[in-house]
């Protein structure tokens, strides 16, 4: 249904349901607002979006009138610019006025519609009103003598995050926001009430008088701290990355982003491996040229067999660089490569990737009506995955179960318990949960990491397919398997088939491997788990960006870059191709991780065929045309992934251990995030 | 002056008891059941044709304002009481719960029935402390009697009465604002639309009524809504209770006629105005969000809706204060601006910094250190603050200070010239 009114004597029509707002909007016309925000809902408080209606004694608040059939609205007349007068200076009277000090400015909400809207002097002379600050905990600054109320903050705390910890108490001028919390905002999102707050009450803690924004270069990328791959802009300055922002993407962040992303980026600084290392007689490491690394590289590689070389790759390497290194690998005849967690059954045969990706997409989430969790807390795993479950259980109402447990989130689950043995039941329909299933109409079922990290883990894959087949979950129109990883390239190192060649082994067995000698060189591009203690016999080639667990027992350091200094391509958990681009260099003497590779295969005679981005990326498509398409999804067909022959053992099924705020070596190189931690365990939450 | 037949609350100044007994007596609860029986629609139509406009201060009529309800009961309808009575100078609800209690649960009753509800709320004040045991005392006797309950008054119908006493802010007697305490939120008021009828209480059809407006609802359905509309003039019908403070003789809460001349209000029930009728200054009709009217208005005025809007002032909730010319009129208002500053919820902008803006800037005026020109900007910001609120409280806020200025300009000039005056001296 369509209605028809009038804006400025403009007919126009807009759906029913829409707000004069928007109908304003359509026109052209433009509408000051600051409470307002389309993903929240309307407060209607500020009073900045008045407009005249016909009819009407008093002008109307735009955000929150519905538009109806013949409506009369005026923008633009003496008495809406009156209006709009009024309201800004009354905001003015008791803001500071402290732009030059405030990191809001050159991009406050209030600067700009003040310079459109307000009167250009203050007729107010008596005394303004001061605030205390607020604990907002060690990410956001609070400066609330500066606030204007618009309650945006509360409102996403409450709706978006569902952490309900913010709220105003006071009344009239003495209105105040508030945490109820002592040592700061729980949840994974509270970042975002930054972005949110129109003026400079709340701004980033950390980024506290870095930069003004139109001093920073910005560039459009892509973040990796997780396996989403949000949309971000980051923002950098003198070769530093100085802040990041959520960019627009319905299909996965939204306009939000989760608290690592964001504040994670000082571990940039930190720890950085800027030089190559090799290790010396003394056994310390030393620093030494780029060709001195590869000149002993070639040699100890010269001196082994193929069988007794291996490489891993971690889940924050690039597409790029894991092509390159597979390339490497296979002209040596390695076959002993893999991109998997110690103890993963991911499946590796490109068919089954149905067992890889998270098939039903992020956006999926808000069509379902039922979910089961098994062994995943998506909290930790992937916020703003969390986020999308809140907000397709506000809009949907949708049924949320979980197996294996794990922390409390922000909307009801109904615990199913954590024994393996109930897939087992919900498999033969013995199970109470199968009731639920059968009034279903879509259902997803979001396996986590843990699961496959589990010996039976292509058991409970296979019993979850014949599940979700048989309640009609898993078919060409919607496949309801999700695969949640934590790294942001694990789906892009598996499509890239860097997982064992015949015979080979995967990452336990070459770790055990190392220890019996069988394995006498791994190469590890970004791999920072699992392995605690040196292996004295075998020779380990760490080529990364940071200086973490990896790089601590290397014989040899190859420095590499990060994702904010490198172009690079990712294929987050859902399967969808995005690129970073570089917006600082590397720093010192590092590379770029593929050019690494490239330089390396000529000392060792095996030059790679490529000698740019372009020549790179033209051979992805020899691996998988989607690979170049940015932005575009890899398909999964639907076929019997797992094994249900494999039977499930006792043992309970847990969630991943997670620290949220240190989950990579950037994380855990970065004080914030670090201060973040120690406020988490203050909390006790 | 209102002949003693047309008396609804006979009982209004506690000269008798106010237990159950004591009211059936005087006629409430007599024959509930048939007025029931006549049904809902004949319930509204009769408040209706009574002309009976809401005495909580906005002057609705009461019988249209019913019957915004909607016709299909999909969820359950809620009649919710304002009892929240904060306005300074009004204290008629007061009264009616302490001595005419029965008055107001039948009329709960009666009203809930014919808006398809089965639940009543009174959302007392929370300062009235005896009001709030009388009430509850009152509805225990009407549970007591089979007044309410599962078949109140043996009509079939299941109807209940919910008691919540709120802690103490004005705003909670704002209708949405009420809902919002009542749910147990901040009292701040909600966007309107949409207006409680279709959502209100829980999401529910609510209606918000005044004390006053129910409980003369079974005196009008016993009595006819043509007895009623005989009184009073044309759309301000009826009889209304009269709050007259200050600086009167004797101060009272009077049942009066509406359209009865302010000066025979204040002459015959209030003993008239210290020191004669020539010594007032100004008078506020009807509690403290109405502009004052000066003296030479309060000459022949009426005392009912339409006349009062007349002269650029209301019947609001029909507390008349009184005020004489020992009165510092500019601090009296600036007192009432301290108010309004105290109760804004602090919601949206204008009402939120503008109160405090003009409180601040009386506060000079009190002394004249000011200039000529500040009063040009104090008008101002109060039409800056007025109608741009969600609520009616930023209009509440400026109508007082609007209503100083048109009336008593040239006293506030006079304080700032004689200020200036004396600092020049000093």
């Amino acid at each position: 249904m369509m209605v028809k009114l009038f804006v400025d004597e403009k007919e126009i029509e807009v759906e029913e349901g829409s707000t004069v707002m928007q109908a304003c909007e359509k026109t052209g016309a433009e509408i000051p607002r600051f409470c307002f925000h389309e993903r929240l809902s309307i407060a209607g408080n500020c009073r900045m979006c008045l407009v005249a209606l016909e009819g009407s004694p008093k002008p109307i608040a735009s955000c929150a009138m519905p538009a109806s059939e013949g409506m009369k609205v005026v923008t633009n007349s003496d008495s809406v610019k009156a209006a709009r007068e009024g309201v800004m200076e009354f905001l003015l009277i008791n803001h500071p006025l402290d732009c030059p000090i405030c990191d809001q400015g050159g991009e406050c909400d209030l600067q700009d519609q003040a310079l459109f809207y307000g009167r250009g002097n203050t007729r107010y002379e008596e005394s303004k009103r001061s605030v205390d600050n607020k604990p907002f905990g060690p990410l956001i600054k609070t400066t609330m003598t500066r606030c204007i109320h618009c309650t945006r903050c509360v409102r996403f705390m409450d709706e978006v995050a569902g952490v309900h910890e913010l709220g105003a108490i006071g009344r009239g001028e003495d209105m105040e926001i508030i945490t109820n919390s002592p040592s700061g905002l729980g949840g994974e999102l509270s970042g975002n009430i930054i972005d949110l707050c129109p003026v400079g009450a709340l701004t980033s803690a950390p980024y506290a008088f870095k930069a003004r924004p139109w001093e920073l270069s910005k560039t459009n990328s892509i973040d990796t701290l997780d396996a989403l791959g949000s949309s971000i802009q980051i923002g950098s300055k003198n070769g530093q990355v100085l802040r990041v922002l959520p960019r627009l993407n319905e299909d996965i962040n939204e306009e939000w982003l989760a608290d690592k992303s964001r504040f994670a980026i000082d571990g940039l600084l930190n720890q950085r491996l800027d030089i190559p290392y090799k290790r010396n007689s003394k056994g310390k490491l030393e620093p030494c040229s780029w060709e001195e690394a590869f000149q002993i590289m070639t040699k100890v590689m010269n001196s082994l067999n193929p069988n007794e070389m291996a490489s891993i790759v971690g889940g924050q390497a690039c597409l790029e660089s894991i092509v390159a290194l597979k390339d490497v690998m296979d002209s040596l005849n390695v076959v002993n490569i893999d991109s998997r967690p110690i103890l993963s059954k991911l499946p590796i045969n490109k068919k089954e990737r149905s067992g890889w990706l998270f098939n039903p997409k992020i956006s999926g989430i808000e069509e379902i009506d039922n979910l089961l969790i098994i062994g995943s807390q998506p909290r930790y795993e992937a916020a703003l995955l969390d986020a999308r479950i809140r907000k397709a259980w506000l809009e949907n109402n949708i049924q949320i179960a979980r197996i294996g447990g794990g922390d409390q989130s922000s909307y009801p689950i109904n615990e199913l318990g954590n024994d393996a043995d109930i897939i087992d039941k919900i498999f033969k329909g013995k199970h109470n949960y199968n009731k639920i299933l059968d009034n279903s109409y879509k259902t997803l079922f979001l396996i986590g990491e843990s699961v496959l990290n589990r010996k039976d883990g292509a058991g409970i894959l296979g019993r979850i397919r014949e599940i979700a087949k048989k309640y009609n979950n898993y078919t060409d129109d919607w496949n309801g398997i999700g695969v949640l990883h934590t790294e942001a390239n694990r789906v892009g190192a598996l499509e890239a088939g860097f997982v064992p060649g015949k015979n080979g082994f995967d990452t336990k067995g070459i770790i055990e491997g190392m220890k019996t000698k069988q394995i006498k060189l791994v190469w590890l591009l970004g791999y920072d788990e699992e392995i605690t203690e040196k292996q004295s016999e075998s020779f380990v080639i760490y080529q990364g960006h940071h200086g973490d667990k990896g790089a601590e027992f290397a014989d040899l350091i190859l420095p590499g870059s990060a994702y904010t200094e490198k172009n690079a391509t990712y294929i987050n958990t859902e399967g969808r191709v995005q690129r970073t681009y570089a917006a600082v260099p590397p720093p010192g003497n590092a590379k770029e991780d593929w050019k690494i590779i490239r330089a390396f295969s000529e000392y060792i005679g095996k030059t790679l065929p490529y000698n740019n981005i372009e020549q790179l990326r033209n051979r992805f498509e020899r691996i998988n045309k989607t690979f170049i398409a940015e932005n575009s999804v890899i398909k999964s067909e639907v076929c019997d992934i797992g094994d249900t022959k494999i039977r499930l053992n006792k043992s309970e099924i847990k969630p991943l251990e997670i620290n949220y705020f240190m989950t990579c070596p950037i994380s855990r190189s970065s004080e914030t995030m670090a201060k973040c931690s120690i406020a988490k365990n203050k909390l006790g939450i | 002056m209102i002949s003693k037949k047309n008396i609804i609350f006979d009982n209004i100044h506690g000269f008798n008891l106010s237990d159950i007994d004591s009211c059936t007596k005087r006629g409430d609860w007599s024959n509930t059941k048939s007025l029931i029986n006549k049904g809902a629609e004949w319930i509204i139509n009769e408040v209706k044709s009574s002309e009976l406009r809401g005495r909580g201060g906005a002057g609705f009529p009461t019988g249209l304002k019913w019957s915004f309800m909607p016709k299909e009961k999909n969820k359950p309808h809620y009649i919710v009481i304002n009892a929240d009575e904060s306005e300074p100078g009004t204290c008629k609800d007061r009264e009616i719960m302490r001595n005419e209690p029965h008055k107001l649960i039948e009329g709960i009753f009666l009203a809930g029935y014919a808006m398809q509800s089965n639940h009543g709320f009174i959302y007392i004040r929370g300062e009235f402390v005896q009001e709030a045991k009388a009430l509850e005392k009152a509805i225990n006797e009407a549970y007591d009697k089979g007044y309410l309950g599962k078949d109140a008054c043996k009509t079939g119908y299941s109807f209940d009465i919910t008691l919540h006493r709120g802690a103490g802010a004005y705003i909670c007697g704002e209708e949405t604002a009420l809902l919002e305490s009542l749910e147990g939120k901040k009292g701040q008021p909600r966007l309107k639309p949409p207006f409680p009828a279709n959502a209100g209480l829980y999401g529910c059809p609510t209606t918000v009524s005044n004390v006053e407006t129910v409980a003369v609802v079974p005196t009008i359905l016993r009595r006819g809504a043509d007895w009623f509309s005989s009184i009073g003039n044309k759309n301000n019908t009826g009889t209304k209770l009269f709050c007259i403070s200050g600086h009167v003789n004797s101060p009272c809460v009077v049942e009066e006629e509406m359209g009865i001349t302010l000066k025979e209000l204040l002459e015959v029930h209030a003993g008239g105005v210290n020191g004669g009728w020539d010594n007032l200054l100004a008078v506020i009709p009807g509690g403290s969000s109405t502009p004052l009217i000066p003296a030479s208005i309060c000459e022949d005025v009426v005392m009912d809706f339409d006349s009062l809007k007349n002269v650029g002032t209301g019947l609001g909730t029909a507390g008349v204060i009184v005020m004489d010319k020992s009165t510092d009129i500019i601090k009296a208002i600036w007192r009432l601006s301290k108010f309004y500053k105290h109760e804004s919820c602090g919601q949206c902008t204008p009402c939120r910094e503008g109160t405090g803006w003009v409180m601040r800037s009386m506060e000079k005026l009190i002394h004249g250190n000011a200039n000529i020109k500040d009063i040009d900007i104090l008008k101002n910001v109060c039409d800056q603050i007025e109608g741009h609120t969600i609520c009616a409280l930023g209009d509440a806020a400026a109508w007082p200070v609007q209503g100083l200025i048109k009336h008593f300009r040239h006293e506030i000039e006079n304080r700032i010239n004689n200020y200036k005056v004396l600092k020049v001296a000093e």
